[in-house]
C-alpha cells in the first residue's frame, strides 16, 4: 500500500502498451486469515499438502463446470483478447492480458490434467503448481474485476471471470483467502449485509434519512423496514445506507416509490444486494447469501422482488438468484422449493425487478413528474457497469440493459452525451475496482485499471463539458468517488441515476394522509395494469 | 505392397482411431459437465433461436474476433475457409469408383490453398512480431502453425508446380482406405510429408488446442438463451444438494469426479 507507483497520464487515443513484465508483480492484496476463513468453511491457514489439495479442487471445478473445462482446452492463443483489460492497459504488465492471466491456471491444468502437459511440459507450456505460481495466482486472480470484456471479444467466448473464480475457490481450499472479501462474506451470511449492520442501527439510519427528506422537501418519503405484506422488497446495495454518493440513489428509489404509491419495503435479516460469494467463485457461499433474500421474501409475504443499483448484484439477482433460490419464474411443476416462492411472486412482473425498469416503467405509463431543468447545471454521460452491461438484461428487450438506464436519464436530464462506442455498452470499461477489489490494499491496481474508462471520460469533458458521471453500481460509485481526483477529476462528479431522478422528481404535497393516499394510488395502478 | 504403403495404411487408421475416439470423449466430456449457472455474455439472445443465429454468425463469419482484431480476423478467416474448401475438393480422392459430376463444381476449390497458406503466413508472423502474441505463445503454438504451413505448402507444391504426384495412384490409395481394398501410395517426398503431417494433425487433434472446433459449440457464454428469470436453470448436483438442503461449506476440499 506504501508503495510509490506513477499515476497513468491519460492519451487523446487509448494506446496499446508495450509490455512491461513484473509490472505488477507483488503480493497481492491483504490474506485473510482463521477468524475470516473458518466460518466461510476454508482452512484458516494454507494447509500441508496443499498441492494435492489445490489440484483435486481443479479437477472438481472443472468436472462441475463446463465453463472452467471448455475454456481451459479451447483457447488458441490467438491473442484477441490480449489488449481488451483494463489492467493491462492501465498497467502494461502482461500477464494482466486476459490469456496471459487464464494461461496461470490453464499452465497447470495441461501439467495435470491433459496428455500433452503430462509428457511434453515444456512444449506445450504446461507447469507446475509451485509456491512461485501458487503466489501469481493469488497476486494476478486479484488484478482481475471479473468484468468479462475480454469474453465479448474472445472468438470463443472464453471467460477470463471463470478462470479468476475457479482460481480463488482453489486458493480458498487451500487456505490462501483474500481477507476483504471473506471478512465481508462473513457478514454477510451471518448478519444480513456487507456492513454487519444490525437491525436497530439500519432502522435509526433510516428514520434520519426520512427525517432529513421531510425537512428538504415537505414530503414524508418513508423507508419501510420489514414491513409484512408489503408489495415490494427491495434488496439494494448496504453502501446506499451509508456512502455517498449511493444514499442520494436510495433517497431516488423512496421518492420513487412514493409517488408510485406502492408499499415496499426493506429487510433487516437480508439488507444486501451485493453477493461477494460470487467474487470468491464459491457456488454454496453465493447461495447462502442469497437464500436470505429468499427467506426474507417468504416471511414478509411480498409478491414482488426489487434490487437497487448494483452492478454484481444485478447479476447475480437477474442471472443466478433464480437457480439459487427461485426468485423469479418458470419453475417445473414438481419443483417444489421454486413453487413454494415463485406461486406467491406477482407474476405479471419480472421477478428479480431492477429498480431502473421499475422506474422506466412508470415513466413510460406517465405516473412521474419531472422538472428536468432541475439538472440542467449537469451535462451527464452513463458507465455502464461491467456486471449490468455484459451479464444481464433490462426490459426483456434485445440490449435493455443499455437502453433503459439512458432513457430514464435522459427522461429526468436535458443534457445527456454518450463515450466513445467502444468503451461504453457491451464494451464497457470496468471502473477498476469491481470483483472484490474494492480495497485500499490494491489501489495501485485500482487507479492503473481505472485509466481506459478515465481517458474516455476526459474526452467527453473535452468535447461536450461532461461534468457529471452517472453508474448504476455501489462498487464503481466508491471506486470513482477514490480515483476521479487522481485524473484530475471531480470527485463528486458520480452520482446514482436514481439522483438524478430525485432531483428532477415532482412530489405531490401536501401528503396529509399517507395511507389513504397510497391505497387511492394502488386502486390506480390496478387499473391500469 | 511396399513396405511405405503398408506404414502409411497402419499410421493411417491408427491416427483415424486416435481422432475419433479422442473426440468422441472430449464432446461426451463437454457434454456431460453439468453448467451450474447462467453467464451468456452480451449482446445476448433472449431466444434459443437467437443462440442458432449467433453460434453460426461465430462459426461462419467468426463474428467476435472481426470485433476484436481485424488482422487476426482476416488471417484467421482466410485461413479456416481456404482449409474447409481444400478439405471438400479431397473428397474426390477418397471417393470410390467414378466421380459423380457434382466435383466438377469443386475442381476450383483448389486456388484456396492459397487462401489457407497466406492466412497461416499472416497467423505466423503475429506471433512472431506482435510482442504480446509472442508472449502468450509456447512451442506448440509455432508448431501448430508450421505443421499447417507444411501441409498447405507441399498441397500446393504438387497441385500448382511441376511436382505434380500420381493422381491416380493418390485416388486408389485414398479411396482404398475406405473400402478396405488397400493399394500402393505414390512415394515422392513431398507427398509423403504432406500425409504423413496429415495423420499427425488427425492424432493430435483431441489433445490439442485444435479443440476449440468443438469447444465454441459448447461455449456456455456463447450456447446460451439469455432467460434466466423466466425459466428456472439448474444443475443435477445442485439440484441435489437443494433437495438435501445442503450447503457444503465445511466440504471445500473435492475430489475429481471425473476420475472415479
Amino acid at each position: 500500500m506504501a508503495k510509490e507507483f506513477d499515476i497513468p497520464k491519460l492519451p487523446t487515443y487509448l494506446e496499446i502498451p508495450e509490455i512491461n513484465e513484473g509490472a505488477m508483480e507483488g503480493k497481492g492484496p491483504f490474506k485473510s486469515s482463521k477468524e475470516f476463513q473458518t466460518p466461510l468453511g476454508f482452512p484458516g491457514e494454507k494447509v500441508d499438502n496443499w498441492q494435492e489439495v489445490a489440484i483435486n479442487k481443479m479437477g472438481e471445478l472443472k468436472s462441475k463446470y463446463r465453463s472452467v473445462q471448455v475454456f481451459l482446452d479451447a483457447c488458441v492463443k490467438c491473442g484477441a483478447c490480449t489488449d481488451k483489460c483494463h489492467y493491462f492497459l492501465g498497467s502494461s504488465d502482461p500477464k494482466n492480458m486476459p490469456v496471459a492471466r487464464q494461461d496461470l491456471f490453464r499452465s497447470v491444468y495441461r501439467r495435470h490434467f491433459t496428455f500433452a502437459g503430462k509428457y511434453f511440459p515444456k512444449l506445450v507450456g504446461a507447469k507446475e503448481l509451485d509456491d512461485e505460481m501458487l503466489d501469481d495466482w493469488y497476486n494476478y486472480f486479484h488484478q482481475c474485476s471479473q468484468c468479462r470484456r475480454c469474453s465479448v471479444f474472445c472468438p470463443y467466448g472464453i471467460d477470463t471471470a471463470e478462470i479468476s473464480m475457479a482460481a480463488r475457490e482453489v486458493l480458498d481450499a487451500v487456505g490462501v483467502g483474500q481477507k476483504y472479501c471473506n471478512q465481508i462474506l462473513g457478514k454477510a451470511i451471518t448478519i444480513g449485509n456487507n456492513l454487519g449492520l444490525p437491525e436497530p442501527a439500519l432502522r435509526d439510519t433510516l428514520l434520519d434519512l426520512e427525517e432529513e427528506i421531510e425537512e428538504e422537501t415537505g414530503v414524508a418519503v418513508k423507508y419501510p423496514l420489514d414491513v409484512k405484506g408489503a408489495e415490494i422488497l427491495l434488496i439494494t446495495p448496504s453502501a446506499d445506507f451509508f456512502a455517498e454518493p449511493h444514499i442520494d440513489g436510495l433517497i431516488g428509489y423512496g421518492k420513487v416509490f412514493h409517488q408510485d404509491g406502492v408499499s415496499w419495503t426493506m429487510s433487516s435479516y437480508a439488507a444486501e444486494g451485493a453477493n461477494f460469494g460470487m467474487f470468491i467463485g464459491s457456488y454454496d457461499i453465493m447461495r447462502k447469501a442469497a437464500l436470505r433474500i429468499r427467506k426474507a421474501a417468504l416471511d414478509l409475504e411480498v409478491s414482488r422482488v426489487m434490487v437497487g443499483e448494483c452492478g454484481h448484484a444485478w447479476r447475480v439477482a437477474y442471472s443466478f438468484w433464480n437457480t439459487l433460490t427461485g426468485v423469479g419464474a418458470g419453475a417445473s411443476a414438481t419443483d417444489e422449493f421454486a413453487q413454494k416462492l415463485q406461486n406467491q411472486l406477482d407474476s405479471r412482473y419480472p421477478q428479480p425487478q431492477h429498480i431502473i425498469e421499475y422506474t422506466h416503467d412508470l415513466i413510460q405509463r406517465g405516473k412521474l413528474d419531472f422538472d428536468k431543468s432541475a439538472n440542467d447545471d449537469r451535462t451527464v454521460t452513463f458507465h455502464d457497469s461491467c456486471n449490468v452491461a455484459r451479464a444481464t438484461n433490462m426490459g426483456g428487450i434485445p440490449n435493455g440493459q443499455f437502453i433503459l438506464p439512458r432513457e430514464v436519464i435522459k427522461a429526468v436530464c436535458n443534457n445527456f452525451v454518450d463515450m466513445e462506442r467502444g468503451t461504453i455498452m457491451e464494451s464497457t470499461f470496468c471502473c477498476g475496482g469491481g470483483g472484490g477489489l474494492l480495497t485500499d490494499d490494491l489501489m495501485e491496481i485500482r487507479i492503473k485499471g481505472a485509466m481506459p474508462r478515465m481517458q474516455a471520460l476526459k474526452e467527453v469533458e473535452k468535447s461536450d463539458a461532461v461534468d457529471t458521471l452517472v453508474a448504476i453500481c455501489a462498487i464503481c460509485k466508491s471506486q470513482f468517488s477514490k480515483v476521479l481526483p487522481k485524473f484530475d477529476f471531480d470527485p463528486y462528479m458520480i452520482v446514482s441515476a436514481h439522483q438524478l431522478v430525485s432531483e428532477a422528481i415532482i412530489m405531490d404535497k401536501p401528503q396529509t394522509d399517507d395511507s389513504q393516499a397510497e391505497v387511492a394510488k394502488e386502486a390506480e395502478t390496478e387499473k391500469v395494469d | 505392397m511396399s513396405v511405405v504403403s503398408i506404414f502409411f495404411t497402419a499410421l493411417f487408421y491408427i491416427s483415424l482411431a486416435i481422432f475419433l475416439i479422442g473426440m468422441t470423449r472430449k464432446i461426451y466430456q463437454y457434454w456431460m459437465t453439468p453448467v451450474p449457472l447462467k453467464i451468456p455474455t452480451a449482446p445476448t439472445p433472449l431466444t434459443q433461436t437467437g443462440v442458432v443465429m449467433r453460434l453460426a454468425r461465430e462459426v461462419v463469419l467468426f463474428e467476435s474476433l472481426f470485433k476484436s482484431n481485424k488482422w487476426t480476423w482476416l488471417f484467421g478467416w482466410l485461413f479456416h475457409v481456404g482449409l474447409l474448401l481444400v478439405l471438400i475438393r479431397h473428397a474426390r480422392y477418397f471417393w470410390p469408383g467414378d466421380l459423380p459430376e457434382i466435383f466438377l463444381l469443386i475442381q476450383p476449390f483448389k486456388y484456396a490453398a492459397f487462401a489457407m497458406v497466406i492466412g497461416l503466413f499472416g497467423l505466423l508472423g503475429r506471433r512472431f512480431f506482435v510482442e504480446r502474441i509472442r508472449y502468450i505463445s509456447a512451442p506448440s503454438d509455432y508448431l501448430m502453425l508450421l505443421l499447417l504451413l507444411v501441409i498447405g505448402v507441399s498441397g500446393v507444391v504438387m497441385t500448382f508446380t511441376s511436382n505434380h504426384t500420381d493422381v491416380i495412384m493418390v485416388k486408389e490409395f485414398a479411396s482404398g482406405l475406405i473400402v478396405f481394398n488397400w493399394a500402393d501410395l505414390p512415394t515422392e517426398v513431398h507427398f509423403l510429408v504432406h500425409i504423413f503431417m496429415v495423420f499427425v494433425l488427425m492424432a493430435i487433434f483431441p489433445i490439442s488446442k485444435l479443440l476449440h472446433v468443438p469447444g465454441v459449440f459448447f461455449s456456455p457464454t456463447r450456447n446460451q438463451v439469455d432467460d434466466a428469470r423466466k425459466k428456472r436453470h439448474i444443475s443435477p448436483w445442485a439440484l441435489k444438494q437443494e433437495q438435501e438442503h445442503a450447503i457444503k461449506l465445511d466440504q471445500t476440499l473435492g475430489q475429481d469426479s471425473e476420475g472415479k
